[in-house]
């Protein structure tokens, strides 16, 4: 066997592959790696959490069981609850919708205007 | 009928992930619980400094230092914190020493519990359900398919990863690699070989 010339420091990419297919993959793993850190949720209680996500729905993308465990462990551990999520998507997708393509999509623009105010301030 | 801007076509639409994953994150950013830099450091952390690299190293030193050898087969955890990787969720490391008679190959069965600081995040396949149902059921199949072909009297055993042991294969060292510096071996070590679906010095 002939010595290699690089080492591997100098050729990163022959031994990484880029962990995350989209940006938001890297989201909710990122969260969930704070959250522990907190001490929100036991990393044993999350792969418990996880691994019920996985097994419910073998097909589901990997990334999506896992935003779906996310989404129970914090509702379990009473960090968010199912109404103020719920509240919080619709006011993303209004916000998307009324922000041109291109601009950077605000929060403050999904504030309902038809119907009773969500508030957004921190708690 | 009002005009309806929903279907505009040049606004933005975010896809349903993607609003999920912002709803939870403002949530979590409002409330106090995360950070957005501290976030951001975590991904950039996982993309491009913590990968099988590090794991190679380890592997490396352990081919050319008995002593360190020694360490990781009595203390993962403390010889692999002492080249700087540690865990983030205070998981014990152990090091599976392949030998001409046995051979050592890792799974989570459950999720894809998988030894981060010396690996980075695991590969697709890792996190798959075929893999994780069926290296333990057929493990010589699984490895034949990696292009792995043990002699018959080999014997292989599977390692079922948890949230607390995590486990690192350290592969044999190949063969006319006499010599070699540390940062030689280093770059033979592929990732595959440290799950134990590989080799060392065999491509991936």
């Amino acid at each position: 066997m002939s010595a290699p010339e690089k080492s591997p420091e100098k050729s990163p990419e022959k031994l990484r592959e880029r962990p995350f297919e989209a940006p938001w993959e890297a989201q909710v793993f990122a969260l969930t790696v704070k959250l522990n850190e907190k001490g929100v949720f036991s990393w044993s209680d999350w792969t418990k959490t996880l691994g019920a996500e996985l097994h419910e729905a073998p097909e589901r993308p990997y990334y999506e069981s896992w935003l779906a465990a996310l989404e129970k462990i914090t509702q379990a551990n009473a960090v968010v609850s199912a109404p103020e999520r719920l509240a919080r998507i619709d006011a993303w997708d209004r916000a998307a919708k009324s922000t041109p393509h291109g601009q950077p999509i605000l929060l403050e623009n999904g504030a309902r205007t038809d119907g009773p105010s969500y508030d957004f301030s921190p708690v | 009928m009002p005009h309806d801007d929903h279907d505009h076509p040049h606004n933005s639409e975010l896809s349903p992930i993607e609003l999920r994953v912002r709803a939870l994150e403002s949530i979590l950013v409002e409330k106090g619980y995360v950070d957005p830099a501290a976030v951001d450091a975590i991904i950039q952390t996982y993309e491009t400094e913590i990968g099988p690299h590090r794991g190679a190293r380890v592997v490396a030193k352990a081919w050319t230092d008995p002593a360190f050898a020694d360490w990781l087969k009595r203390d993962a955890s403390a010889a692999i914190a002492s080249l700087g990787y540690t865990g983030r969720q205070g998981e014990h490391m152990v090091a599976l020493f392949n030998t001409p008679y046995l051979h050592n190959m890792v799974v989570c069965t459950l999720c894809s519990c998988y030894p981060w600081p010396v690996l980075g995040l695991p590969p697709v396949w890792y996190k798959s359900p075929p893999y994780r149902a069926r290296a333990v059921k057929e493990p010589r199949t699984v490895l034949a398919e990696f292009g792995v072909t043990l002699p018959e009297g080999k014997e292989v055993r599977v390692w079922d990863s948890t949230a607390e042991m995590r486990y690192l294969v350290i592969p044999e060292r190949p063969a006319g690699t006499g010599g070699w510096s540390e940062e030689q071996l280093a770059a033979i070590v592929t990732r595959d070989s440290m799950i134990g679906t590989g080799v060392a010095g065999a491509p991936t």
